[in-house]
């Protein structure tokens, strides 16, 4: 397969762009559109401009650029909720460049990205960092959460009033849970005050053993610590109870287990500003994935049992589980060419958010444009991002498609510069054939 | 008016606190206190009152500013006054209060003006002594004659408090002044608005009658009365906001903040202030619009008045039970 991207550059576009023959799908406004050359969507320099099904019908005038999508889905690029970018600090794991490249050939046009990079995000220098330096590059466009507390400690608060002024889109200590009760309470009632959104990784650490995998049969055979499934609930469980006290808003990232869909399910049904993410690896694959010691599979929190696993599916489908983040964890090889306790837990996903996540539609388990929901509109809903939706006037972030493709995840094909993925040699059906962004189309791939 | 006699209609031996008191009773405290700012303006300003009537200020907090009025309150009525300072750290609080609250009540005093770290503690004296007691603040609970002063200020600037709108923003968690001024302005007839990080808003204040607001550009538009409140730093324990630079930012009085209020708003603080904290310096020191230094003199007449009728009252009451003290 031959692959290219293209850098946005600087300038002006002043070439209109027609997408012709295409499905047009938008799960902000529910509309699933097939067109053929009579009908799509055109781009004016940066924005979208027309949408419809018969917008070519008195044909296209010469100056338009026309693209053949072949029939292809065009979707909203995606918005990735959860990666770890690594830059600044651990360029060797990954770099704001090679982020860009492994998102926009997953198709994913916005991500948000954590604060534990080397420094911390927790100033509004750093905020402007991360979008001057994702400017310059041109390719994805990135978000920063900064963090909660001052150097991740779980103790104080960082300023979390001005970081928001500068750009910080929500609060979080990333892969650390705020553990202290108290300043999480103090923290959902002072964001309240800005209305601003707190992410908790919602893990009991006194519950997690160093190096383990979720406890049961597989970690006894492997003789590995067990992670208790406890310590997400617990910890999920507690903190519904602190937003109820203090009527905060709080997101959990990456939930994995039934019962932690159950008690945020009945957290909403009371009215409670709650929301959650899943990632891929905790719908599409079980604890036995780490068959003989698979260190890629090994993730924080630690992939479960196929009861979860299903749970988490009925979650997705019934709404209870908000989006679908890659929760994108580059780790070089050294990290993770170690015995199964040592080795850093985590795994890449950018490449892998669409075609996995269309698995949910392949299988019937949900409908495509429920899918593309979680991994577009909710998202940016829940950060108030300007994106993940196709309107009129809307930036013509946007992807083409093929949902019925077939190819096999390689990790040595990975682009990004870690290649950890937990999907290795995984049979995926659907791929990214462009990646447009604010009318440029920065990613193209072709059969050769 | 201020030399035609007024009914007494504050029938109480204490003044523990605003709240439960009736605008009759609020009304007579400030129209006795408006007879001694007069008093306290002429050059003779020492009257015989409170000859033979003897006053303990009792004071298990720090403090100068309060503790000097009442003082002063004292000496200008000819009471004989006596200033105990009672260190909080190094006695055993609830023992020691009752103690000294038996060992006062042998000495005969008139009137005990107490201030107390703890809330409730002011009340557990009152009940345990003959004598008439004055809540000089009680821990995070009221500061009745603080509310009396700026009820006071806001009168005689503005004619009225009924109808009025007034923001008290800044740390209402922590704050005693805050308490007593909701209740005492609610019962006045005044619209009141809390504003505040969520964090410094306690639980349930809406029940009290107030609107809460999270942003100053909010809870200051079109208000007649900003009312800044010393952010209690010594009383906090932990994150209920993350620095000091940035409540200043979001919550700090400066001239942009204020532009939404009332272009002739009064601003007021119990002081001390912390300038740069929750008051820019210029706005402080702006006397068009600041009243913090009437508030001061506007305390010392108000603790005549309420020294006056209290003495007054107890003075009836024991002609009428000439046996129980």
């Amino acid at each position: 397969m031959k692959r290219n991207w293209t850098p946005k550059q600087p300038g002006k576009i002043t070439q209109d762009k027609a997408y012709v023959n295409v499905r047009l799908l938008d799960p902000a406004s529910n509309f699933d559109m097939v067109c053929d050359s009579t009908g799509g969507l055109i781009t004016r320099g940066e924005k979208v401009s027309e949408i419809g099904p018969k917008i070519f019908e008195n044909g296209i005038s010469d100056d338009i650029e026309v693209i053949d999508c072949l029939g292809h889905c065009l979707i909203p690029g995606l918005v990735d909720m959860r990666v770890q970018v690594r830059e600044p600090g651990y360029e060797h794991k990954e770099t704001i460049e090679s982020v860009g490249l492994s998102a926009t050939a997953g198709g994913v046009t916005t991500i948000v990205c954590l604060p534990n990079t080397k420094p911390i995000i927790a100033d509004a220098s750093q905020v402007e960092f991360l979008a001057r330096r994702a400017r310059k590059i041109g390719l994805t466009k990135i978000y920063p959460y900064a963090a909660l507390t001052a150097n991740l400690g779980g103790k104080k608060l960082t300023e979390i009033g001005l970081l928001a002024e500068a750009g910080a889109v929500a609060f979080t200590d990333g892969d650390k849970a705020i553990e202290n009760a108290q300043v999480l309470r103090r923290a959902l009632s002072y964001a309240l005050t800005f209305d601003l959104l707190i992410v908790q990784h919602p893990e009991e650490p006194s519950l997690v053993p160093n190096g383990g995998m979720n406890a049961g049969e597989t970690a006894t055979r492997l003789g590995l610590p067990g992670i208790p499934r406890e310590a997400e609930i617990i910890m999920i469980e507690r903190d519904i109870r602190l937003v109820e006290m203090t009527g905060g808003k709080l997101h959990f990232a990456h939930i994995s287990t039934s019962e932690s869909v159950s008690v945020i399910r009945k957290a909403k049904e009371k009215g409670l500003r709650i929301t959650c993410d899943t990632a891929p690896p905790y719908f599409a694959l079980n604890d036995q994935t780490i068959g003989e010691y698979r260190t890629f599979a090994k993730l924080s929190p630690p992939l479960r049992s196929e009861d979860d696993r299903k749970a988490i599916i009925a979650g997705l489908k019934d709404g209870t589980i908000d989006a679908i983040a890659s929760d994108h964890s580059p780790q070089d090889a050294d990290s993770k060419r170690l015995p199964f306790t040592q080795a850093e837990s985590g795994g890449v996903g950018l490449e892998t958010l669409l075609s996995v996540s269309l698995d949910l539609h392949h299988n019937g388990n949900l409908s495509l444009l429920e899918v593309l929901e979680k991994i577009t509109n909710r998202p940016a809903e829940l950060l108030n991002l300007p994106a993940g939706k196709i309107e009129v006037g809307s930036a013509a972030d946007l992807v083409i498609f093929d949902p019925d493709f077939g190819w096999q995840v390689k990790d040595t094909d990975l682009v990004s510069k870690s290649k950890n993925t937990p999907f290795d040699l995984r049979l995926v059906q659907g791929i990214v054939r462009r990646t447009i962004i604010d009318g440029r189309m920065v990613y193209k791939s072709e059969d050769e | 008016m201020a030399s035609s006699p007024v009914k007494n209609t504050y029938p109480h031996r204490h003044i523990l606190g605003i709240e439960g008191l009736f605008p009759q009773e609020i009304a007579y405290v400030l129209e006795k206190s408006e007879e001694y700012v007069a008093q306290n303006r002429r050059a003779d300003k020492k009257i015989n009152l409170l000859y033979g009537c003897t006053i303990i200020n009792l004071f298990f907090e720090d403090s100068t500013r309060t503790r000097t009025s009442f003082e002063l309150a004292a000496k200008r009525l000819s009471a004989d006054v006596i200033n105990m300072s009672i260190n909080n750290s190094s006695i055993n609080k609830g023992e020691t209060l009752i103690d000294t609250a038996a060992t006062l009540n042998a000495m005969h005093p008139d009137i005990l003006v107490v201030r107390a770290g703890l809330s409730g503690a002011v009340q557990l004296l009152a009940d345990k002594v003959n004598c008439s007691v004055i809540n000089a603040g009680d821990g995070g609970h009221e500061h009745p004659t603080q509310a009396f002063l700026d009820a006071l200020t806001i009168q005689r600037r503005k004619g009225k408090l009924q109808g009025l709108k007034i923001a008290i923003c800044g740390d209402i968690l922590h704050s005693r002044v805050a308490r007593s001024n909701i209740y005492l302005l609610i019962t006045m007839g005044a619209q009141v608005r809390l504003v505040a990080p969520k964090t410094l808003i306690p639980a349930g204040a809406e029940n009290l009658g107030v609107k809460v607001f999270h942003t100053m550009e909010q809870g200051l538009e079109d208000c007649d009365i900003v009312m800044m409140l010393r952010l209690q730093t010594e009383r906090m324990e932990g994150n209920f906001f993350p620095s000091i630079r940035e409540y200043f930012h979001f919550f700090g009085l400066d001239y942009k903040k204020l532009s939404v209020a009332k272009a002739d708003a009064l601003i007021m603080h119990p002081g001390p202030a912390n300038r740069g904290v929750e008051i820019d310096s210029e706005v402080a020191d702006d006397f068009s619009r600041s009243v913090i230094r009437e508030q001061v003199e506007m305390g010392v007449a108000v603790r005549m008045a309420c020294l006056d009728i209290l003495s007054n009252n107890l003075k009836t009451e024991r002609e009428m039970h000439p046996n129980e003290a």
